[in-house]
């Protein structure tokens, strides 16, 4: 089987615009969570999130207008825009924005979204409602639809391999970066570009995922301590938006041209819970089994991985069974790990949560830190003995991190990136 | 007239993203400023909204250049 290295990866969170300037906050201990700007959300049960800064990206914050042409930003979602720059920055990074004819046939997508263009739904229906169906725009479908991130950056850059989405609501990232992968090592693509990108943060997006209890209504005054994973305190998750994207290669090409290897990606599981539509299985079965999957196919033990981006979105469930599920599966090992949660300073980032974690997984392995879980005061019952770096990042040897993702449905994804 | 012709060149400006210059009224949307099919049903909502009027898709099929729109506008705007 060929193996398949990360060259190229962007970002747009709600850190910061690109990169650097998210890792660097993130590093800091800064949070990105807030008020909501969008709209008034005076009436909501949850009044805060995790928006995308927006500017002339000088300062670190989104310029729309960088990566993405003008008739497009106005014809599509907000999820559209995150992806397509994420995907300009992860090529970039890359050195693969102008591809020859014969790499861009090998050349392919697979970026996911968990919602997709949910705004634009809500505020076309309103339109229908209130004018009648021909003031429906015309770029209504295509504006909206998932697989339209793939479909912007294969036409912008040219990708004509395969052109691919994946929809598993908060697993979505992980599972785009674990299949574009194995397109590479089945040589149907030898270049992927992959990911996820979400923004969900509107009414209908924060009203729905209110009713399902879901997100943190505690902490509206105090919006930068909200996202708590493993803290006693912690009452649901805070929303996110925002994009992350890897460029996928074949490592031997990679190689040749004397690329920058993040890392490799050398494990993949996937699992599905088969128990309830939004509660995790009681005893982290799916979570358990998709780890355990990951490391098998890696071929490595649990004592190999030295870091796991968790998960854990600051809910009163999740987070316990997940740190459950590493304890069973890690055994002694779990006393060398480093597991942080970065929902804590960045909020859920749904289908753009797994690529965007893995990214920072990939960070770690460079920078050998690992990111903090910002606001673990008091940490929840098991947690002792094991390393949830709380507040501070920590410099470390990091040279294999594992990144979980779960999502609705009961879909269960892990990543495992290795320094090569 | 010609402020029905200025109101036209500035909503092609702006949903085709293309230079004002390009814009005269022989222009076709789809030959000259590269719109496709989903811009050209987009430009005529965003010509109803303007101007008030109604344009049947059987009239608008018609509207193919700059000049066509001010015309239909000019015919039966208000």
């Amino acid at each position: 089987m060929r193996r398949v290295v990360v060259t190229g990866v962007g970002l747009v969170t709600p850190l910061g615009g690109n990169t650097e300037a998210t890792w660097s906050r993130l590093i800091a201990g800064e949070s990105g969570i807030g008020p909501i700007t969008r709209f008034d959300a005076s009436d909501y049960a949850c009044r805060i999130a995790g928006e995308v800064p927006y500017g002339d990206g000088s300062d670190g914050s989104f310029n729309p207008d960088a990566r993405v042409d003008h008739k497009i930003q106005r014809q599509v979602d907000r999820f559209i825009h995150f992806g397509l720059d994420a995907a300009g920055q992860a090529l970039e990074d890359a050195g693969l924005t102008d591809l020859s004819e014969e790499e861009g046939l090998r050349t392919g997508t697979l970026i996911g979204s968990g919602i997709g263009g949910l705004p634009g739904i809500a505020e076309e229906s309103i339109t229908l409602h209130e004018r009648g169906p021909r003031r429906v725009s015309p770029h209504f479908v295509h504006g909206r639809l998932i697989n339209l991130v793939s479909g912007q950056v294969s036409i912008r850059y040219g990708l004509r391999g395969p052109n691919h989405a994946v929809v598993t609501a908060c697993s979505t990232g992980a599972h785009a970066i674990g299949d574009a992968a194995r397109l590479i090592m089945w040589e149907d693509a030898d270049i992927m570009v992959a990911g996820g990108a979400e923004a969900s943060i509107c009414p209908l997006g924060i009203a729905g995922f209110a009713q399902a209890r879901a997100l943190s209504t505690g902490f509206n005054d105090t919006p930068a301590r909200a996202s708590r994973p493993w803290d006693r305190d912690r009452d649901g998750f805070v929303m996110g938006e925002g994009a992350g994207i890897v460029v996928l290669e074949e490592m031997e090409r990679a190689k040749r041209r004397g690329a920058t290897i993040y890392g490799e990606v050398v494990g993949y599981g996937l699992t599905g819970d088969a128990f309830h539509v939004t509660a995790p299985h009681p005893e982290g079965d799916g979570a358990y089994r998709s780890m355990a999957m990951a490391l098998r196919r890696a071929g490595l033990n649990p004592s190999d991985i030295d870091y796991v981006n968790a998960h854990g979105t600051s809910t009163p469930m999740g987070d316990e069974l997940e740190l459950g599920a590493v304890r069973r599966l890690f055994g002694n090992a779990v006393g060398t790990l480093s597991m942080s949660s970065t929902k804590s300073a960045i909020g859920h980032l749904l289908g753009g949560a797994g690529a965007v974690e893995s990214i920072f997984c990939l960070l770690a392995l460079r920078d050998q830190v690992v990111p903090p879980t910002l606001n673990l005061d008091n940490p929840c019952e098991g947690a002792e003995g094991i390393d949830l770096v709380p507040h501070r990042a920590r410099e470390r040897r990091v040279e294999a991190a594992l990144n979980n993702s779960f999502g609705f449905g009961g879909t269960n994804a892990t990543v495992i990136f290795r320094k090569v | 007239m010609s402020d029905i012709a200025e109101r036209v060149k500035k909503i092609v400006v702006e949903h085709l993203g293309v230079e004002p210059d390009k814009v005269t009224e022989d222009s076709s949307f789809i030959d000259d400023l590269g719109a496709d099919s989903l811009d050209t049903v987009e430009l005529v909502m965003a010509f109803e909204d303007e101007f008030g009027v109604e344009i049947p898709d059987d009239a608008a099929e018609k509207i193919l250049t700059v000049k066509d729109a001010i015309a239909f506008v000019a015919a039966h705007g208000k």
